[in-house]
């Protein structure tokens, strides 16, 4: 497909058409709406199905019912949604069933605000829901790159049997760019576990799709088999990028279209000669957490910036351990950060440190 | 030459011996459900929702592909497998607390969408598995260990009649309301519950038999009691039969 225009939304949700998805369900959020609504005609035309749920509890569901088939599945919806679909994704991924749950994130607690933040942070990494289990997650900084990570997280989902996350906020939901779609073929994964009708002698063994495991000796053995899974995750899949680090003594530490601001906060530094570096995770389950601390141990000191009160700074300091200080600046309530402002708080730490 | 077998275990039932207390009719219904899908299906054919209660291993008896939902939310995972495998007969099996209190929301939205599914519904008018709690189907003046005082309305609410209330929708092609508590209703339930089925594989969408059954062990009841509340109480409440039908 050509280089176009497309909104956020709409990319990730022609991103995962490309990727095979053929089962939708959702329910109107703002600011996500463009992907059930995408979703709704562009899934006829391939043959798939959209249902608008009649709640995200149902809709994620019915993900869970489309998923234990075998068949790419996928649900969106923003923050208020994703917190009631978090029953359904602990037993998703309880079932190890491989499905997408894009979250546009919108400004909390509570109802908020429908601008853009990244205050759900804690629930989309620490696992949202009940129970021993991680969920990968991928904060994409712009609509091209959206639209590479949502056909990864399919990937990643038939690779490991889990749900995957896409870690968005309103600027990348609404913002037009240009994007150009990928080739994408996907790799083949043994679907021999999926409930698609069995009978005796049919070469496999009956499928049941479950998270029950009553006994505590079976469970034990059950969650450190996925223990396993998420260590191999982490082993695999941690994807970081670092940019103007090499001679850096100060790093910004920021993902998600923060971190394209605070790229222009850091180039800006650099010109006023501070030598400063940014490190952006593109995971933030698992976190790049060697990078965090490689890094650490060359630097003067490091800036979480995020548009929340400071959830990521956590896992920045639990990495940098104690190597170098970490300071934070941010914004919350659906407000971004500004440039100046993100210029500022370098200026500050590089006094300070 | 060995007697030709009478009576014997249906093909969709497992070997795994059912763990339901003595006098319960959901074994019963497990084996009216196993012996109408033997009659009109191969395994490979039909993929079964379990609810959370009593019936939560009812992946364990019923001999094909099968998904344990989360409390209430059996139609809507059966929405999702329907919608990917249209071709599968797809059925639940859930209780009056699963149905008709956590997951009412996901069974009338199933209903008014018409997915072609088939709920076989467990109407005990209690919580069975927790402990015998107030359900939503609790009769007015029943003790629970929640109305400890009696089910009053002023106090507890007014039991759901769910058949009912899902007749007045559109979507709906079959709703009906049978009993176990005597051999006419079992055979009569029997053939509800293949009609339910018939109408899915013929297309017509949704549809849901309401059963009602016993808990003798948290009605703190003889299994013959039981049976007796159920004709003597229930059937007052909850009459049988067809509630809709198109
Ligand atoms: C979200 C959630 N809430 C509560 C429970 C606890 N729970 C397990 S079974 C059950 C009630 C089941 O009653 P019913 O559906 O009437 O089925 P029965 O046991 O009577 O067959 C409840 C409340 C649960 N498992 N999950
Ligand atoms: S508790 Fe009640 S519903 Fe549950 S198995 Fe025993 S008798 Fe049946």
């Amino acid at each position: 497909m050509n280089r176009q225009m497309m909104k956020g939304n709409e990319a990730i949700a022609e991103a995962a058409v490309q990727a095979g998805c053929r089962f939708f369900f959702g329910y109107p959020i703002t600011p996500q709406n463009e992907i059930p609504e995408y979703m709704s005609r562009r899934l006829v035309e391939v043959g798939g199905q959209f249902v608008q749920a009649e709640s995200e509890v149902a809709a994620i569901n019915m993900v869970y019912g489309a998923a234990g088939t075998g068949a790419r599945s996928m649900t969106s919806s923003s923050s208020p949604g994703i917190s009631l679909k978090q029953e359904g994704i602990s037993y998703i991924a309880g079932a190890e069933l491989p499905c997408v749950i894009v979250n546009i994130v919108r400004g909390g607690p509570g109802l908020g605000s429908i601008q853009p933040a990244q205050s759900d942070y804690y629930q989309a990494t620490r696992g949202g829901g009940h129970g021993d289990y991680r969920m990968p997650v991928y904060a994409p900084a712009s609509v091209q790159e959206a639209v590479e990570l949502t056909q990864r997280a399919f990937d990643v989902a038939d690779k490991y049997r889990t749900p995957v996350m896409i870690l968005g906020d309103g600027i990348i939901g609404q913002m037009m760019e240009p994007v150009t779609m990928p080739e994408y073929t996907a790799p083949a994964f043994d679907r021999s576990w999926a409930a698609t009708g069995w009978k005796e002698g049919c070469g496999r063994e009956r499928a049941v799709i479950n998270s029950l495991y009553i006994q505590p000796d079976v469970l034990e053995k059950h969650v450190n088999k996925l223990a396993r899974k998420y260590a191999a995750i982490s082993e695999n899949e941690t994807m970081v990028e670092e940019l103007y680090m090499d001679d850096a003594e100060y790093a910004v530490v920021a993902y998600g279209t923060t971190a394209r601001i605070a790229l222009t906060a850091v180039r800006r530094a650099r010109e006023d000669g501070v030598k400063v570096g940014l490190i952006r995770p593109v995971t933030v389950w698992p976190f790049p957490e060697k990078a965090i601390e490689d890094a650490a141990g060359r630097v003067k000191g490091m800036l979480a910036v995020e548009m929340s009160l400071g959830q990521m700074i956590d896992d920045v300091r639990l990495a940098a351990r104690d190597r170098c200080p970490v300071r934070f600046y941010g914004r919350t309530g659906g407000i971004v950060p500004g440039v100046r402002e993100i210029h500022a708080a370098i200026h500050a730490m590089k006094e300070e440190l | 030459m060995a007697a030709p077998a009478i009576y014997g275990r249906p093909k969709f039932l497992t070997d795994a011996p059912f763990h339901y207390c003595p006098g319960c009719t959901h074994g019963i219904v497990h084996r009216l459900i196993a012996e109408v899908l033997g009659e009109k299906f191969e395994q490979d054919e039909v993929i079964g929702v379990a609810p959370v209660g009593c019936a939560v291993f009812a992946y364990n008896y019923f001999n094909c592909d099968m998904f344990e939902a989360a409390h209430g939310r059996a139609p809507a995972v059966a929405t999702g497998i329907k919608r990917a495998q249209p071709d599968k007969i797809v059925f639940t099996y859930q209780g009056d607390g699963d149905l008709a209190s956590i997951g009412m929301a996901e069974t009338v939205h199933a209903a008014a969408r018409g997915e072609n599914i088939t709920i076989i519904f467990i109407n005990n008018g209690i919580y069975g598995m927790t402990g015998g709690q107030m359900a939503p189907t609790t009769l007015i003046g029943e003790k629970t260990s929640t109305s400890p005082f009696g089910r009053t309305a002023a106090a507890n609410g007014n039991p759901i009649h769910v058949s009912e209330m899902l007749a007045t929708l559109n979507g709906p092609s079959l709703i009906a309301r049978v009993s176990v508590h005597d051999v006419k209703n079992v055979l009569n339930a029997k053939k509800l519950i293949a009609k339910a089925f018939q109408n899915q594989a013929d297309g017509k969408g949704f549809s849901l038999i309401e059963v009602l059954s016993t808990c003798p062990t948290n009605w703190g009841k003889s299994p013959l009691e039981a049976l007796q509340f159920v004709s003597e109480r229930m059937i007052p409440e909850y009459p049988l039969g067809t509630l809709k039908e198109v």
